[in-house]
């Protein structure tokens, strides 16, 4: 490992030593940072896959009684049908922070509009079930969501935090070592040639 | 704060979105489907939900929408089966966080 490129005095190895200290204490709190995060991480992941796997099942019913619906009815009868939906679904958004990223959290708020926009009537019952069913899964869709975008983005960081600890670890920290070490044999080289250069004077005058 | 739904995907397959208050959006190719993805970030999404086949086609641009809080994009099956690709989404962030995947390789043994 390379010595870093410093006066060999004293103040310099006082300063060196300060950063030691620092980076060490650093790379502690990180590591433990890592650990943590990658403990929420597997939690949530495995929430994510569960959820996804529901979601996905529901979502295909849902899709596949919708297009079941379709190929009763006529084509433009079921367009017309639903092409001005009387219910619009906003969210209610905010940001949560799970270990220092900020995720999304997110409810869902709709406006109490019928769901069915269209008359009775005219149109199958297949497509009041695939609506219903429809309805349902949004909601969870919308959980998923949540979940798959904190797990995004916790991953993200954790890939970040890794590095930042390996840095350290591998390269920070042995390269002050290093340094600190190189200045104590420096001074204490100075040292020992100047008490040499004492005990010869001292025998020049004695004689 | 954002506070609205997207969904993209091709015409026949998102109609159903439209009718639960869901705004939708059509996209067939894969350079439509970015061109939206990247709109949509700047507007007021907060969920914008693709069709995993276009999503499939589009992972550059899935990959920059990661880093923002928001929208979160998510794909979605709009066919008769799910593709895997949502799966293969949570797979791939498992690798990247812990280096092997052990949720999935823990179903395999069983």
């Amino acid at each position: 490992m390379a010595v870093l490129n410093v006066n060999p005095t004293r103040m310099e190895m006082k300063r060196l030593q300060g950063r030691l200290k620092t980076a060490v204490r650093g790379h502690k709190l990180l590591k433990d940072k890592t650990d943590e995060m990658i403990r929420r991480f597997i939690e949530l992941a495995q929430e994510n896959k569960r959820l996804r796997e529901q979601t996905e099942q529901e979502l295909c019913a849902a899709l596949n009684a919708f297009a079941d619906a379709r190929a009763v009815e006529d084509e433009r009868v079921v367009e017309e049908a639903i092409l001005i939906p009387s219910r619009t679904i906003t969210l209610r958004c905010s940001k949560r922070k799970v270990m220092g990223i900020e995720v999304p959290q997110m409810q869902i708020d709709d406006n109490g509009g019928e769901l069915y926009p269209y008359s009775f009537l005219t149109v199958t019952p297949k497509l009041d079930g695939s609506l219903r069913g429809l309805n349902a899964v949004i909601v969870k869709l919308v959980e998923l969501a949540e979940t798959e975008k904190t797990c995004n983005m916790l991953a993200e960081e954790i890939e970040k935090n890794k590095r930042r600890v390996n840095a350290l670890e591998n390269i920070m920290i042995p390269q002050l070592t290093e340094t600190i070490k190189y200045i104590k044999m420096k001074l204490d080289e100075n040292e020992r040639a100047a008490t040499v250069r004492l005990m010869k004077v001292k025998d020049i005058i004695n004689r | 704060m954002p506070n609205k739904i997207a969904v993209i995907g091709d015409k026949d397959s998102v109609l159903a979105f439209k009718a639960v208050g869901v705004e939708v959006f059509d996209a067939t190719t894969a350079e439509q489907a970015a061109l939206l993805v990247k709109k949509l970030s700047v507007e007021r999404y907060a969920v914008v939900f693709i069709a995993e086949s276009l999503a499939e086609q589009i992972p550059e641009t899935l990959a920059k929408a990661k880093l923002q809080t928001y929208p979160a994009v998510v794909p979605v099956p709009t066919g008769v089966k799910p593709t895997g690709f949502g799966k293969q989404g949570i797979k791939s962030d498992v690798e990247k966080a812990i280096g092997v995947d052990v949720i999935f390789n823990k179903e395999d043994k069983q």
